[in-house]
C-alpha cells in the first residue's frame, strides 16, 4: 500500500504525462490537427489499437491479410484532434501488391505527421526490416512494441529502452488488446509532432562501397534541387531500382513539399 | 530541367549497378534488424510452456491429420448448431407466427383494414420478415460466435496452410486460400481481400471462384435444409449429425470447386505459373470469449439479420403482390414460376426455386423464406381448404414444401447444391466490378458458378432418376 502510494506521488511529480490526459474517439472528423498513419506487419494488433484510439469497430482477426484497405477515424487528445489511418499490414514497402502499394503511398506521400509502427513484439527481428525501412523514409515514427503480454507470457524480456535508443525515435511498450499503454502512445505521439522529442532514426549505413558512391552523388543532386528534403537517401536508391511512384514524384515536382493532411489516394473505401 | 537530370543520372547509374543494387539493400536491411534484435530481446527466461504450441500445430497442420482434423472441427461446430438451433428456433417460430400472426390479422380486421392492405403487410411483409427472425437467429446465434472463436484463436490460418499445397496444384497463388477464408464471411468482402495478392492473374482467379466460398447468408439457408430434409430421411438418433454432415459435403465441395475451377482457368484462359508464398502462422491467442461474442453478435449475426430483414420485407411484398395481380387466370408470380417449371423440374429443382433465386439476387439470406412465401401462395387455395395454419416450425416447413409445394429429397439435395452453385449476390457483383473494373469479369463470374450449379443439379437428377 505504502510502496503504491509512493508511486504515485513519483507519478504526480513527473511531468511525462499530464493528469487528465484522456483519448476521447471521435465519431467524425472533419478538421484535424495531425494526421497518424498506423503501419506495421499484418497481424500485429493494428487494428486492434486502431479501434481502441478511434472506438470504430473495424473487424479484428487473428489471421494476416485482414485489412487491404485505408481505414479512417479520429481521436481526440490534449486538446488536439488526431486523424488515424489504419494501413494495410505489410512486410516491407516494395509494393508488389496493391495494398503495400496503399501502405507505402502513405507513408510517403500522404506525409503524415506521425507515423506509427505497430510492432509484434514476439517477432521483432522480422518486424525491424519494415521499421528499418520506414526509418529510411521518415523521422517523425513512433514504435508501439504491441503485444508485450503475450511476450511475458512466453518468458521473454524486451529492453525497450535499448530498442528506442537504437532506432532513435520512441518506443511505447503496450498491449492493445488489454487496453494497456494507449495512453502513453498517444502521448508520445502528441510529443513527436509538437517536436518534443528529439528524433534521430537509423538510417542504414553499411552497404556496397562502389554502390555507396552512386547512391551519395546523387543524394547530393536530390539535396541540391530539393532542399529540406529529409529522405534523399532513401529517394536515391528507390530511383536507383527504378521505382516508377517515387520517379513520378520527381517529375511531378511534389517532392519536398509539406502537404499537409496528405494527398487523396486511392485504395480507400 | 533538374528533375529530368536527376532522373537520366538515375537511369544511367542504374544500368551501371546492375541488378545487384535491391539484394545489397535487403541484406543489410536485414542484417540491421537482426542485430538491434538481438541487442533487445532478452531470451534467458523463455518458458518452455510453448511446448504445447507447437505440439498443436504439430496435429492442426500435419499433412495426414491436418485435413480430418479440420473436417471434423467443422463438422462440430455444424451439429452443435443445428441440435441447439432446435429449442429456440421453434420458440421464436411459435412467438411470431403461432401467435403474432393471427394477433395483427386480428387487429387489422377490427379497425377494418382493406384485406388488399391487410394481406400486403401482414401475409407479405409480415410473415416474411418474421420466417427470417425465426428460421434464421438461432443458427446464426450459435454458428457465428462458434466460427469466431476459431478465428480468434488463430485457426484460420493454419486452415490456409493446410490447403496451401492444394492451391499450388491449381495453379493458383498461396494467398488465395486467405481469401478464400475470407469468403467464408462474406463474399464481398472476399473481394476486397484479393487485393493483398500480386499478380493481376492470380488475383482475377481469386475473385472469379471466390463465390464457392460459402458465405454468412447461405450458411443458414444449408443448415436448414440440411436439417429439415436430409436428416429427416435418417433416423432421429442420428439425424443431428446427418444434418452436420450434409452441409459439411457442402462447404468441402466449394473448396474442391474452388481448386478445380483454379486450376482450369489456370490452363485456359489464365494461364501462368503459381508464385511462392510464405504463410506465416501467428500465435495461438487465448480468444476472449466475451469480446468474441459481441463481436460475432454484432459483426455478423446483426448485420446478417438486418440484411435479411431488410431485403426480406419488401421481397415479401413483392411477392404477396405479383401472387396477387391476375392476368388470364393466374397470377403473375404463376405464371413467372410455371414458365421456370420445367426447366427447374428437368435439373431437379423447380419452378419455386428458380423463381426464388431471382428475387434473392439481392441477398442469399432471404431464399428460404421466398421459397415458402412462393409455395403459399400459389398453393392460398389448397391450404385453406386443408386448413394449414401458417405455423412454420421446422416439421410444418418441411410439409408445406413436401404437401404444397411436391418436394422431395432429390430437391432438398440439390437445392443445397446450387445454394453452392449460383451467381453472387448484388452486392457482391457490384464489388466484383469495382475491383475488376470490367463488365466482362463481372458477368464471367456471374454466369460461371450458374452454369455449372445447372449442370452438377442436372447431372444429381438424372443419376437419382436413373438409381431409384
Amino acid at each position: 500500500m505504502q510502496e503504491l502510494k509512493q508511486a504515485s506521488k513519483a507519478c504526480d511529480a513527473c511531468g511525462s504525462c499530464q493528469k487528465g490526459d484522456k483519448i476521447a474517439p471521435l465519431r467524425r472528423a472533419d478538421k484535424a490537427d495531425y494526421v497518424i498513419a498506423l503501419a506495421g506487419n499484418p497481424n500485429t494488433g493494428k487494428s486492434t489499437v486502431f479501434n481502441a484510439l478511434t472506438g470504430m469497430r473495424q473487424h479484428v482477426g487473428n489471421w494476416p491479410g485482414k485489412t487491404v484497405v485505408r481505414e479512417e477515424g479520429a481521436f481526440r487528445f490534449r486538446e488536439k484532434v488526431f486523424r488515424l489511418v489504419d494501413l494495410p499490414g505489410t512486410y516491407s514497402l516494395l509494393s508488389n501488391s496493391m495494398d503495400e502499394e496503399v501502405a507505402r503511398d502513405f507513408v510517403l506521400f500522404g506525409r503524415p505527421d506521425c507515423t506509427v509502427v505497430v510492432v509484434d513484439a514476439t517477432a521483432l527481428e522480422r518486424n525491424l526490416a519494415l521499421v528499418l525501412q520506414i526509418l529510411e523514409i521518415t523521422e517523425n515514427v513512433v514504435i508501439a512494441l504491441n503485444l508485450m503480454d503475450e511476450v511475458e507470457r512466453r518468458g521473454i524480456r524486451i529492453d525497450d529502452r535499448a530498442l528506442a535508443r537504437d532506432l532513435g525515435v520512441p518506443v511505447v511498450a503496450m498491449s492493445a488488446r488489454n487496453k494497456k499503454g494507449l495512453t502513453e502512445l498517444a502521448a508520445t505521439v502528441d510529443d513527436v509532432v509538437h517536436g518534443l522529442v528529439a528524433l534521430k532514426p537509423r538510417r542504414i549505413e553499411s552497404i556496397d562501397p562502389s554502390i555507396d558512391q552512386v547512391v551519395r552523388s546523387l543524394v547530393k543532386e536530390i539535396e541540391k534541387e530539393y532542399p529540406g528534403v529529409d529522405n534523399a537517401r532513401w529517394i536515391a536508391l528507390r530511383l536507383l531500382e527504378g521505382d516508377p511512384g517515387v520517379e513520378a514524384e520527381i517529375r511531378s515536382g511534389t517532392l519536398g513539399k509539406a502537404v499537409h493532411g496528405g494527398l487523396s489516394l486511392a485504395g480507400g473505401q | 530541367m533538374a528533375a529530368e537530370q536527376i532522373l537520366s543520372n538515375a537511369a544511367s547509374a542504374r544500368q551501371q549497378i546492375g541488378g545487384r543494387l535491391h539484394e545489397v539493400v535487403a541484406e543489410s536491411l536485414f542484417k540491421e534488424a537482426e542485430r538491434i534484435a538481438g541487442r533487445a530481446v532478452i531470451r534467458e527466461g523463455e518458458s518452455r510452456k510453448f511446448a504445447f504450441d507447437l505440439a498443436l500445430d504439430r496435429v492442426l497442420t500435419s499433412r495426414v491429420w491436418g485435413l480430418p482434423v479440420m473436417g471434423m472441427m467443422l463438422a462440430a461446430v455444424l451439429w452443435i448448431t443445428v441440435t441447439g438451433a432446435n429449442v429456440p428456433s421453434s420458440m421464436l417460430n411459435d412467438l411470431l407466427i403461432g401467435k403474432g400472426h393471427p394477433w395483427l390479422l386480428s387487429i387489422f380486421n377490427s379497425v377494418g383494414s382493406p384485406s388488399w392492405l391487410t394481406g400486403l403487410l401482414v401475409d407479405g411483409v409480415y410473415l416474411a420478415t418474421a420466417w427470417v427472425l425465426s428460421v434464421m437467429l438461432p443458427p446464426m446465434a450459435i454458428f457465428f460466435p462458434l466460427f469466431t472463436l476459431l478465428e480468434d484463436y488463430g485457426y484460420l490460418p493454419r486452415v490456409s496452410f493446410n490447403l496451401d499445397r492444394a492451391f499450388r496444384w491449381a495453379g493458383a497463388e498461396g494467398k488465395q486460400s486467405l481469401t478464400m477464408m475470407m469468403g467464408f464471411g462474406c463474399n464481398a468482402a472476399g473481394i476486397v481481400s484479393t487485393r493483398i495478392i500480386s499478380s493481376p492473374r492470380a488475383r482475377l482467379i481469386a475473385i472469379l471462384t471466390n463465390n464457392f466460398s460459402i458465405c454468412n447468408g447461405r450458411w443458414p439457408t444449408l443448415i436448414l435444409i440440411g436439417t429439415i430434409f436430409v436428416a429427416a430421411s435418417a433416423p432421429p438418433a442420428v439425424s443431428g449429425l446427418v444434418a452436420a454432415g450434409s452441409v459439411l459435403v457442402i462447404a468441402v465441395l466449394g473448396v474442391l470447386m474452388t481448386l478445380l475451377v483454379s486450376r482450369v482457368l489456370s490452363r485456359t484462359i489464365l494461364k501462368g505459373e503459381p508464385s511462392h508464398f510464405s504463410l506465416e502462422l501467428p500465435p495461438y491467442r487465448p480468444p476472449q470469449i466475451g469480446r468474441v461474442l459481441v463481436r460475432s453478435i454484432f459483426d455478423r449475426t446483426l448485420i446478417v439479420l438486418w440484411r435479411a430483414l431488410v431485403m426480406a420485407a419488401p421481397a415479401g411484398a413483392a411477392i404477396w403482390i405479383t401472387s396477387n395481380i391476375f392476368v388470364g387466370g393466374d397470377s403473375l408470380a404463376g405464371h413467372f414460376v410455371g414458365w421456370l417449371n420445367p426447366f427447374g423440374m428437368a435439373i431437379g429443382l423447380n419452378g419455386v426455386i428458380l423463381a426464388a433465386y431471382v428475387f434473392a439476387i439481392p441477398a442469399n439470406e432471404i431464399i428460404i423464406p421466398t421459397i415458402l412465401m412462393l409455395t403459399l401462395n400459389l398453393a392460398k387455395s389448397g391450404l385453406a381448404q386443408s386448413g394449414v395454419m401458417i405455423e412454420l416450425d421446422e416439421a410444418t416447413t418441411r410439409d408445406v414444401l413436401v404437401g404444397q409445394g411436391g418436394w422431395t429429397l432429390l430437391t432438398g439435395v440439390n437445392l443445397m447444391l446450387f445454394s453452392l452453385l449460383h451467381n453472387p449476390c448484388s452486392t457482391t457483383l457490384m464489388t466484383i466490378y469495382k475491383e475488376t473494373k470490367s463488365w466482362k469479369w463481372t458477368l464471367w463470374s456471374a454466369l460461371m458458378p450458374i452454369g455449372i450449379g445447372f449442370a452438377v443439379c442436372g447431372l444429381v437428377a438424372v443419376v437419382w432418376r436413373l438409381v431409384s
